[in-house]
């Protein structure tokens, strides 16, 4: 098992009292497997990832436990040092987030932000990290890439954009990406553009998937596994097939029941 | 995107990406007054460096053959003399030199300590933000004034004294600025973005805090320059500042007060300089201010 979480807990301590976001949730990830969480906004399903790696804000408290499977060995990642947790991120487990409109630093060259990555976790040097990254934008199919390196975020559009993000995410070659909702902030004709795109990385390279959204659309396509999440629990967990074909719980049948069809007539409130 | 949208937006494309800075050089380059004060602080400048060379003069030698010398081109005192015969043309300048010497290194000074120290708490935040934070209250509380009087009588007046004395009170408002940037920085999902590719704090600081902060620091650095000139000046007008015969254009001013009815030209040739370079680094700084600001992009 490449990432096996144990009963994993979060909770925030507010001014207002403490809250809990995650109530034990437990997942495991083979190598090379595609699992989706699911779930609507405050489920928990971000703060699980974000407690994976250690950056969940200040007043977070965590407990339970993460196994990831690296070369030397298990390594236990909640509760490890900053250090430790440093040369997995990036590394081992990367990530990319909602907004590629600001997920980019906005002062510095795409080559600067891709280079630093590359020399932080593989050691590159100069010219080389800079021939891997213009290999990792040409991956992405980013036309002129040898040229494009050298601009600024501000100059690429959303879609070329989160493009760059996952070329910079899958440059160390991790072993698990983690996509917290990567296509939410895309218009629907670039959103198949990028998950085909993931996709045929992931196969490349072997790494996992950890999918996070609340498009049910999405999981179907990408995923073998789902997970449901709802107030900070596991409501429902299973393989794509079965849990489309037949839900067993209340608030999955919902759910599924939410998304929009095309031979459904359109609901007065647009029904999203 | 299709191949002909990528052939469109390449066929107008830039050779070199651009960066938000250069942008706003560009923008800076179509505001007059910016662009004006600009060349006029350029002139300054060079003649601040070159202007003693080109005089016969020297601006310690007394000569009480010529002394009360109004304005004339004969003599070669283009701008008259002292009472005591010394050459106001070249005292002027080298008054200059003393002036935005004592400006650039001050600002510097206070702009890496101030950068440092407020991107460190920003960005630590919580407990170590508050306890640094604190500190920069408490050296506010401190009468700066009293302070530099003290330093003064303690080690004697000397230039680099006064370098430090003013860097030391400056950096202050450059480090809260900075914290309180930094502080919103942090939030951005690029920072979050590079915490997760396993950039360390001080990585992302350096790397990712500072650049960004860029903008504020430029506008901050034209609006400090003149402050500390000012503030040189006003040190020399109490007669704490710079050593005769060396001098600034407080310094300067000073003197020409004194003298105000006698010799009037003594007072309004520093004076003028000094509102000139001021009021152009004024002007710099709020064309770099609209030039960064981001609603106008």
């Amino acid at each position: 098992m490449l990432l096996d979480v144990r009963d994993l807990k979060v909770s925030f301590d507010t001014p207002d009292g403490v809250v809990e976001a995650v109530r034990g949730l437990d997942l495991q990830l083979a190598a090379g497997e595609a699992v989706g969480i699911v779930g609507e906004s405050g489920s928990g399903k971000s703060q699980s990832v974000l407690a994976l790696m250690g950056l969940l804000a200040d007043n977070a408290r965590v407990t339970g436990s993460a196994k990831l499977q690296t070369g030397d060995g298990a390594v236990e990642l909640i509760g490890a040092r900053r250090r430790v947790l440093e040369r997995i991120r990036g590394a081992r487990i990367a990530m990319i987030f909602q907004d590629p409109m600001t997920t980019l630093n906005p002062h510095l060259r795409i080559a600067t932000q891709m280079t630093e990555v590359l020399k932080r976790h593989r050691g590159l040097k100069g010219r080389a990290a800079t021939t891997a990254a213009i290999e990792m934008l040409e991956a992405v199919r980013i036309p002129d890439a040898s040229r494009r390196i050298r601009y600024y975020p501000h100059q690429f559009s959303g879609g070329m954009r989160q493009r760059v993000m996952i070329a910079m995410s899958l440059a160390c070659e991790p072993d698990i990406l983690v996509a917290d909702e990567p296509t939410t902030a895309l218009d629907v004709t670039v959103q198949a553009d990028i998950l085909d795109l993931m996709a045929e990385l992931r196969t490349r390279t072997k790494t996992a998937l950890l999918l996070i959204t609340h498009d049910l659309g999405v999981v179907a396509g990408q995923t073998e596994r789902v997970l449901v999440m709802r107030n900070g629990e596991v409501v429902e967990r299973g393989p794509i097939d079965t849990l489309f074909a037949a839900p067993q719980h209340d608030y999955t049948q919902r759910l599924l029941a939410a998304v929009p069809r095309l031979e459904t007539p359109r609901r007065a409130d647009g029904g999203r | 995107m299709s191949s002909r949208a990528d052939e469109i937006e390449l066929s107008g494309a830039p050779e070199q990406g651009r960066s938000l800075f250069s942008d706003a050089l560009l923008r800076l380059r179509a505001n007059r007054a910016a662009l004006a004060s600009l060349g006029l602080l350029g002139f300054i400048v060079v003649a601040v460096v070159v202007g003693p060379w080109l005089s016969p003069h020297d601006y310690f030698t007394q000569n009480y053959g010529a002394i009360w010398v109004p304005p004339t081109t004969t003599e070669s005192h283009w701008f008259g003399t002292d009472g005591l015969g010394r050459d106001l043309f070249v005292r002027a300048l080298q008054g200059g030199r003393i002036s935005l010497l004592i400006g650039l290194v001050a600002t510097l000074v206070s702009l890496v300590i101030g950068v440092a120290y407020g991107a460190t708490a920003g960005y630590a935040g919580g407990r170590v933000d508050g306890v640094m934070m604190r500190i920069v209250d408490i050296l506010y509380a401190m009468p700066f004034l009293f302070f530099v009087i003290l330093l003064m009588v303690f080690f004697g007046r000397n230039i680099l004294l006064i370098f430090v004395a003013i860097g030391a009170i400056n950096w202050l408002d450059m480090a809260r600025i900075v914290r309180g940037q930094a502080l919103a920085l942090k939030q951005q999902p690029f920072i979050e973005a590079a915490r997760m590719s396993g950039a360390s704090p001080f990585a992302i600081v350096l790397r990712h805090i500072v650049p960004n902060l860029l903008g504020v620091v430029a506008v901050y650095i034209t609006l400090t320059i003149p402050q500390v000139i000012l503030f040189e000046s006003f040190l020399s007008f109490l007669g704490l500042g710079v050593q005769e015969p060396a001098t600034s254009w407080g310094a300067l001013i000073k003197d020409g007060a004194d003298e105000m009815g006698r010799a009037p030209w003594l007072l309004i040739v520093p004076a003028v300089f000094l509102a000139v370079t001021l009021f152009c680094f004024n002007f710099i700084g709020d064309g770099l201010r609209d030039a960064l600001d981001p609603k106008d992009r």
